[in-house]
């Protein structure tokens, strides 16, 4: 009896790992399942982030301090800090879209590392509820996500202690992720495929990588010489014992201002990849956005010491950082046009996907015209620590990142689920979303500009009625969250089928099935050499002219 | 009776495919030392600012004597060379050459974390004594905890290579290039340190 001579038969595949609903709960290896482990926990902390908002804005709503005690606000607005940045938005634009996406766009099966990526994910969740029971076991942090010293020495210790645990954790989490994700692109890409042919949130998640890689152990080491002043009574941060407060700013900036670009770069990416498909035109000036994106990398770097022009840095170190943060606004303002470029004249069809792109690249430049403002030393002075700041600083993560997140999640749920998610909700959700943001955070720059701090429970009288208004905004961003639950639960069950590429799009992942069987395709991956190629039959496509060359190797 | 060809690649069981995969762990480990260095480089940043802007209160003890760490860095320098010296023995397939090089490289890096103790016990500053002694400390110990995990891995590399049933061979040197690539880093990170902490 012989079987095994004909080549169609293959061993039997070794079931090692859990299939339908249960792998989403398993340690699985597989990049999509744990892309949208990261997306679904993510969104969870956004609920939970979300309600903690809440709890500020009703507190805000009227000057004195009276829905929750001091102590209590300021463990609140600590939590909402540390969740919405470390486990909602840096998780969901590098970790689900990252893991789910570029495998596929370098033509692979799965990430370089598949075991580090489960590793990386599995870190968040016990890391997440560390920091949340720490408020019911011992009371949360009280220092806000930056944690300054003295503040954090002295304030409750354990609170402190669990919460630099916890992002020790999320830390070590997002480095395994970006060495996975620099081998992914460096290394896996499919013969043939080169660098200046990869889909644009290839580039966004390599540089965004190589700050994670070279910024996250600086704050890794700084949080550990903070422990050991709260526990072992040194002095590094300590003024009453010879420690300089502001050391720790410095090297604190030095992970945190990458920090913003970790968050924002892979949103670039994503809102890259989304403009063209529903635009149908190719995306403007691919090669100025790689090299723009490698020029914010390198500037991110540099330009970490204008969150300290208050702390008594020196004329020629506010001048350096004052030019360098400026010169940002060069390559990130190509972008900004490349993005208008691309769909100007296209055949824009207004979905929910687009009108989230739109509403970004509408929030995120006046966030960056507030951030050119910033960077200003005597404008600076007068609004440091005010509302303005974080009014910019919203307008960046959530009219910029959380934006394109739901952006993305329009886009790429029929490729997840293999269903249509409803046009009008998402059109809803699109409405109240850049409403409420909109009417929560505006107003917020006139409170800053007038004098109102941040991080304080109470506040002067007259500014009652803008903050009323602000949390009238928050109330219906709150809203403007049921809608899209209900979207995607309702559309998971009864969905419209979406087919293999609802979109006619180009790029890699819409060239195999709705949801993608385990290893991405079933037969050979694709070599999709032109990844925007729309709009022009594809005969008189120059490929050699259109795709620029290969920046380091002619890959292999 | 043919038995149905069984999946024999090793690192990719849950990975059932036929194309070839290029081993790309060594490039994933030099990425995450990389990662590591920068930790260093914002210790050894925080200890020169410190320098630079907070002078040592008067009546202050921060004295280092430079006998013994000069020993210990000749320590791990030539720990550096008897583990180069394993990885070409398991090259050229010499598996008791190579597993007495690693013995020696593990015993050396032992002699390093007993000279650095015998270092610490007799200095005349303790962890909480001043910003100095705390960042000295800081420092010299986070470097010591790689050494120590070195020696570790080198130990465990030292029992993988046993003749019979070991899974380091000379057809699967990973282990071994790992280790050794993190014991050279570790080494750098300790030259930089000795100039940083000891002579400047």
């Amino acid at each position: 009896m012989t079987v095994a001579t004909s080549p169609q038969v293959v061993a039997p595949k070794p079931r090692l790992q859990p299939t339908g609903w249960l792998r989403y709960f398993s340690f699985s290896v597989d990049h999509k399942v744990i892309g949208l482990q990261y997306l679904v926990c993510g969104f969870i902390f956004y609920l939970i982030g979300g309600l903690l908002a809440g709890a500020i804005r009703t507190e805000l709503v009227s000057p004195m301090s009276d829905f929750m005690a001091r102590d209590v606000y300021n463990q609140v607005l600590t939590m909402h800090g540390t969740i919405m940045i470390f486990l909602w938005i840096v998780p969901v634009v590098n970790g689900a879209f990252g893991n789910y996406l570029i495998p596929f766009y370098v033509g692979a099966r799965d990430m370089a590392f598949p075991r580090l990526n489960a590793v990386a994910f599995w870190l968040i969740p016990p890391a997440g509820l560390l920091l949340i029971t720490s408020y019911f076991l011992t009371g949360a942090a009280q220092s806000g996500w930056t944690a300054y010293p003295p503040l954090s020495i002295t304030t409750p210790a354990a609170g402190q202690i669990v919460w630099i645990l916890s992002v020790l954790l999320l830390g070590g989490s997002s480095i395994f992720g970006g060495i996975n994700f620099i081998a992914t692109i460096l290394k896996l890409r499919r013969p043939g495929l080169k660098l200046m042919q990869l889909p644009m949130y290839c580039w966004a998640m390599l540089g965004t990588s190589l700050l994670v890689v070279l910024s996250t152990p600086v704050l890794a080491g700084t949080l550990v010489l903070l422990s050991f002043d709260i526990i072992a009574h040194t002095g590094f941060f300590n003024p009453t014992l010879g420690g300089n407060v502001v050391v720790y700013q410095h090297l604190f900036w030095f992970y945190s201002h990458p920090a913003v670009y970790i968050m924002v770069l892979p949103a670039f990416g994503l809102v890259s990849e989304i403009l063209p498909v529903h635009a149908r035109k190719p995306l403007f000036g691919y090669t100025t956005m790689v090299y723009s994106i490698m020029a914010i990398v390198f500037l991110g770097l540099i330009v970490w010491a204008h969150h300290m022009f208050t702390s008594g840095t020196p004329p020629w170190m506010r001048l350096f950082f004052t030019i360098a943060t400026a010169f940002i606004a060069v390559p990130t303002g190509i972008k900004f046009f490349n993005w208008l470029a691309t769909l100007w004249g296209g055949r824009i069809s207004l979905n929910s996907a687009l009108l989230f792109s739109c509403g970004f690249i509408v929030n995120f430049v006046l966030g960056g015209i507030t951030g050119v403002a910033l960077a200003q030393v005597p404008f600076d002075i007068h609004v440091h620590d005010t509302y303005f700041v974080v009014a910019h600083f919203h307008y960046i993560v959530f009219g910029g990142s959380v934006f394109v997140i739901f952006a993305s999640v329009y886009h790429w749920y029929p490729k997840f689920t293999g269903r249509m998610l409803n046009e009008n909700l998402g059109r809803l959700h699109f409405a109240l979303t850049f409403i409420g943001f909109n009417l929560c955070f505006g107003p917020q720059h006139w409170l800053g500009l007038n004098g109102m701090p941040r991080r304080v429970a109470e506040y002067d009288p007259q500014f009652t009625l803008i903050n009323q208004i602000s949390s009238a905004g928050a109330l219906l961003m709150a809203i403007s969250t049921l809608p899209f639950l209900w979207n995607v639960i309702q559309s998971a069950i009864a969905g419209p089928p979406a087919g293999d590429n609802p979109w006619n799009a180009l790029t890699p992942e819409w060239l195999t099935s709705s949801p993608p069987p385990v290893e991405n395709w079933t037969g050979e991956a694709p070599l999709v050499e032109e990844p925007y190629g729309y709009g022009v039959p594809v005969e008189d496509f120059d490929l050699t002219a259109i795709s620029g060359r290969d920046l380091w190797s002619s890959g292999k | 009776m043919t038995t149905l060809p069984i999946e024999t690649d090793e690192h990719h069981s849950d990975h059932h495919h036929d194309e070839e995969h290029p081993d790309h762990r060594l490039f994933g480990l030099a990425t995450f030392l990389v990662a590591d260095g920068m930790t260093f480089a914002g210790f050894f940043a925080a200890y020169l600012t410190f320098k630079a802007v907070n002078p040592l209160p008067t009546g202050a003890v921060y004295e280092l004597e430079l006998p013994l760490p000069i020993l210990n860095t000749v320590l791990l320098l030539v720990s550096s060379a008897t583990f180069h010296q394993a990885g070409k023995a398991l090259h050229q397939n010499a598996t008791n050459r190579c597993r007495n090089w690693l013995l020696i490289t593990a015993a050396l890096g032992l002699a390093f974390l007993v000279s650095q103790m015998v270092e610490y016990f007799t200095l005349p500053f303790g962890l909480t004594d001043n910003l100095f002694a705390s960042t000295f400390y800081a420092a010299t110990g986070f470097h010591g905890l790689h050494v120590t995990l070195g020696a570790l891995m080198i130990l465990i590399v030292w029992w993988q290579t046993r003749p019979q049933s070991g899974r380091v061979t000379h057809n699967n040197p990973f282990p071994l290039e790992a280790a050794e690539l993190y014991w050279h880093f570790v080494d750098g990170i300790w030259v930089i340190l000795f100039v940083i902490l000891y002579l400047i």
